[in-house]
């Protein structure tokens, strides 16, 4: 990719609330630009590209920001693909910058999902617009049934087991005891997951995501503008994206957008699996991480159920992944993609204490939006400190 | 009688027909399932749609099926808040796949939820929800 280690991204910024009944959402947007600019030492003066989406934002969400903020950037995206948006934004805002339409792009994102009280998971049936939502909603879909579907098929044809899938929630869990912020951080066991009310099967609670509060923001610029600023850079080697949807009702639905979306940032950015340090994996559910990881070629199809056992995915393990505790224990307001570029960074940085993985050089982030059993969005990110 | 009322009003979303799918819900009502197959291409295509996806062909035949089928993967929801599925938990959500060879989802009735199986055979039920809708789900082969 011909903008491979042309572009960084400079400055992140996690907002620690996980529950800001308090705060507007916009306040929380805000916050977080503030503390991305302040994290590279740059000023709200110096951005000129903005890139946002979020559930609670209105269709033209980003002009109302930009009113907030009385911002007038040269470079607008409010691609909206669900949780993956701020991961596609990254990639989006690298094109921009290096085609010259923006000099620093900010990506942001703030949701009160919690105090809102928003079922994102089980709130399932509400209807959409959309030909395809004519065909599912009358059957009470709902976030978890979807994704269920797929941990479902999974199992029948790879006899994956409830207990492999426990593990990455366990390992996810672990990972948020190291995480001062992260909303659950007592440890759980694989017979904690188990014992877990199922919310739709093969699914039980602790296979599922949390709902918080929560935002974060992204500050993206040149390579050479990024040298001189606080913080080490985090350079975008490659990155891809795409959807996987019910394919004119022709899909094989264990091939995830992940495929197609991680096989190209691989080959932007002229690396290979074995290159890969440490690995931001959008955990709305246990069998999203396992399914992503295979169709991200890390191991072959069917073969996840193993890979993701005996340790792994722990920060000290072969291929640690989601070290701040992820979707599953650390915070997932809504859309999560934000928080996985903001960990990848900071990891590449050296600064994650205790959860930091030893050598961190390269990160692989893969966002997912929607849902792997309906339809859904892929972006990858390859990342690097060198 | 209010009370009354509200229990027997059907709490679902229901579809949006517009003329672009009205003559597949019309079908429904009449207790028939068709997919669409294209005339240039002969690609097969569900849910139902002007254009072929693979050609960009208008030119269209609709395929009446049989009403087999096998369950290609399912759920059994126990939680779901929204109005209608809460009150008739747990349900099954299944794709099924049809004998013509295009998935649809639906939901499996007739049948204990901890009797479906992957791959168990099933045939098409027609429930008519109003009057001006009628679903098309799936219960175990007979």
């Amino acid at each position: 990719m011909s903008l491979s280690r042309k572009i960084a991204v400079a400055g992140v910024y996690e907002h620690p609330t996980r529950f800001a009944p308090d705060k507007s959402m916009y306040q929380i947007m805000a916050e977080s630009v503030r503390g991305a600019l302040d994290d590279c030492g740059l000023s709200i003066k110096d951005v000129d590209g903005l890139l946002t989406a979020g559930m609670g934002m209105g269709p033209m969400g980003i002009v109302g920001f930009c009113d907030y903020l009385n911002l007038t950037p040269n470079y607008l995206d409010g691609t909206n693909i669900g949780g993956s948006s701020f991961v596609a934004h990254t990639a989006h805002a690298a094109a921009a910058i290096h085609a010259g339409l923006c000099n620093v792009a900010v990506v942001v994102y703030g949701s009160t999902a919690a105090s809102s009280r928003f079922a994102i998971g089980t709130g399932g049936g509400h209807g959409g617009g959309d030909p395809c939502d004519q065909y599912e909603f009358p059957f009470g879909p709902t976030t978890v049934g979807a994704y269920a579907m797929i941990a479902q098929r999974h199992m029948h044809d790879y006899g994956t087991t409830p207990e492999q899938l426990a593990e990455i929630a366990v390992t996810m869990r672990l990972h948020a005891s190291m995480n001062p912020v992260a909303k659950y951080r007592d440890p759980i066991t694989v017979e904690d997951v188990l014992a877990s009310r199922v919310i739709s099967s093969p699914l039980h609670l602790l296979d599922c995501c949390i709902i918080s509060d929560g935002g974060g923001a992204l500050v993206i610029t040149s390579a050479e503008r990024a040298r001189d600023l606080k913080k080490k850079p985090a350079y975008l080697l490659g990155a891809g994206e795409t959807v996987r949807h019910a394919a004119r009702g022709q899909r094989d639905f264990l091939e995830i957008a992940a495929a197609q979306s991680g096989r190209l940032a691989f080959e932007r950015a002229g690396v290979t699996h074995k290159d890969i340090d440490m690995a931001m994996i959008y955990d709305s559910f246990t069998i999203t991480v396992l399914s992503t990881l295979e169709n991200l070629g890390f191991c072959k199809r069917g073969e996840g159920g193993p890979f993701v056992s005996g340790g792994r995915l722990r920060f000290d393990g072969a291929l640690p992944i989601n070290t701040d505790g992820g979707g599953l224990s650390s915070n997932h307001p809504g859309m999560r993609g934000m928080f996985l570029v903001i960990e990848a960074v900071k990891q590449l940085r050296g600064e994650c204490g205790p959860r930091q993985v030893k050598n961190c050089k390269i990160a692989l982030v893969h966002g997912t939006g929607g849902a792997l059993g309906t339809r859904h969005s892929g972006a990858t990110l390859i990342l690097t400190n060198q | 009688m209010p009370q009354q009322k509200e229990q027997r009003a059907y709490r679902k979303p229901l579809p949006h027909i517009d003329e672009e799918n009205r003559p597949w819900w019309e079908a429904t009502q009449r207790h028939e399932l068709y997919i669409q197959k294209c005339r240039d291409c002969g690609d097969l295509r569900f849910h139902p749609r002007a254009l072929c996806t693979s050609c960009l062909s208008s030119r269209t035949e609709w395929v009446r099926c049989k009403g087999g089928g096998k369950i290609y993967t399912f759920t059994v929801t126990y939680q779901n808040q929204a109005a209608g599925f809460r009150e008739s938990l747990p349900y099954v959500m299944a794709w099924v796949e049809l004998d013509e060879g295009v998935k649809m989802l639906t939901n499996i009735v007739d049948c204990p939820p901890e009797q479906v199986k992957i791959g168990m055979p099933v045939e098409a039920v027609f429930d008519d929800v109003t009057p001006e809708v009628t679903l098309v789900k799936f219960r175990p082969a007979r």
